[in-house]
């Protein structure tokens, strides 16, 4: 129990985006990792999976709001933000 | 009276009856408030300052209304951290018009978060305005979390599919369409096949000289991909309108004015009533744009059109809330 917490400690992976991007656009990570995105631009953002059935959508995250989501699965997960397309990043779970 | 500034302008290189180099004179001009009426091909331009100078017959129309757009009621970070105090700016505005407009297009991004409050607290600045009726789309910010539901259920009254729907007044067509739905990674605004099916057959049975009025939120031409301001399928819609003599297209998104003409096709985006955003490329990203404070309303605006029965085009007209 407590190896699965150390884990989760080691490997959350929290970053930001601000101006329009998802930063950084591509991000690796190991299988378990909780990955946290902030907000922090002044307009609101979204996360959501491209994948059919979406892997993972977050609601609207305003500034400082967050959302999180744990890839249990090792593969390639692409999303973009519903409201702003031309915001694109990838997570590879490996 | 007094001398009356006035241009006209002769010059048919094109031989449509468009004077080009007058159009972008006039254009050059709009961002200072100039108002240019198209007449029989003819374009004259007067200057917004001398607007009281002009004969009746030039300047009123068969109809009169108002468009504006992206109020984002909701936000409140420091490019304004008083959008409701600035769309009651813009009702003010309106109300001051010499001629009352007879209705008001809000081309989107009304709430800035979807929140039911954010609608109310619109619903009731505009309730203030001479103008009662209201016509909307939606903007990306109007339908999130819940795919336009609450848009439509408060809005969408008579409307098709995702929202779409026209009307007539005094002989004009309006179109009001929805292109902020089912957007996809990398893409721009989107109508869709069903959208563009009804529009080829709402328009179908018109006359070719029925002017024709298009609203929508993302601008329905290019103006700057890489930030997402265009629509991916808009060239079919105008395909579906290329026989009309005048089509004026009116959007919002931008958070600035800018036009342009293609042949029978005036485009023309509003200013903001909320915050004003970069011009294209002038910054890393589309996000509010920060002005002096006492330079926030120089930036923000309406947009007043006026049509008058057998003329080519509408008189689009910016003014700021300064």
């Amino acid at each position: 129990m407590s190896l699965l917490q150390d884990w989760e400690q080691r490997f959350c992976s929290v970053w930001e985006h601000s101006a329009f991007t998802f930063g950084p656009a591509a991000l690796t990570v190991p299988v378990g990792t909780t990955v946290t995105w902030i907000n922090k631009d002044d307009i609101p953002h979204t996360v959501v999976s491209t994948d059919d059935p979406k892997a993972f959508k977050s609601k609207v995250l305003d500034t400082d709001e967050k959302f999180s989501f744990t890839f249990s699965k090792p593969g390639t997960f692409p999303y973009f933000c519903s409201i702003h397309p031309k915001m694109t990043g990838k997570v590879i779970v490996q | 009276m007094s001398e009356k500034k006035k241009d006209e302008l002769l010059h048919d290189h094109n031989h449509d009856g468009i004077d080009r180099r007058g159009f972008l004179k006039c254009m050059a001009w709009a961002g200072t408030g100039a108002f240019c009426v198209m007449k029989g091909g003819v374009l004259k331009s007067y200057s917004l300052s001398r607007i009281s100078e002009i004969s009746t017959s030039d300047m009123m129309g068969e109809l009169s209304f108002v468009q504006i757009s992206d109020s984002h009621m909701g936000f409140n970070k420091p490019a304004n951290p008083d959008v409701a105090g600035t769309l009651k700016a813009a009702v003010d505005k309106i109300n001051a018009l010499s001629r009352a407009p007879e209705f008001m297009l809000h081309t989107g991004d009304i709430s800035h978060l979807s929140k039911p409050e954010e609608f109310d607290t619109v619903d009731q600045i505009l309730k203030s305005a001479t103008s009662k009726d209201v016509f909307y789309v939606p903007g990306e910010h109007d339908v999130l979390n819940d795919d336009g539901k609450q848009f439509l259920e408060r809005y969408g009254t008579g409307s098709k599919g995702g929202g779409w729907y026209s009307f007539a007044k005094k002989g004009v067509h309006f179109i009001g369409l929805v292109n902020v739905m089912n957007l996809k990674a990398g893409g721009l605004g989107t109508l869709g096949h069903e959208q563009l099916e009804w529009v080829e057959d709402d328009v179908k049975h018109l006359k070719e000289s029925t002017p024709i009025v298009v609203f929508a939120h993302i601008p329905l031409w290019s103006v700057y991909p890489e930030w997402g301001w265009g629509t991916e399928d808009s060239a079919q819609a105008l395909a579906y309108l290329k026989k009309f003599g005048s089509v004026t297209v009116l959007n919002g998104h931008i958070h600035q004015t800018m036009q342009k003409v293609e042949g029978n096709v005036t485009f023309h985006t509003a200013a903001s009533t909320a915050f004003p955003q970069p011009q294209p490329g002038k910054a890393d990203s589309p996000g509010p744009m920060k002005v002096p404070a006492e330079q926030l309303k120089s930036v923000l605006g309406i947009t007043n059109v006026n049509y008058v029965q057998g003329q080519h085009a509408l008189a689009v007209v910016d003014s700021t809330l300064a």
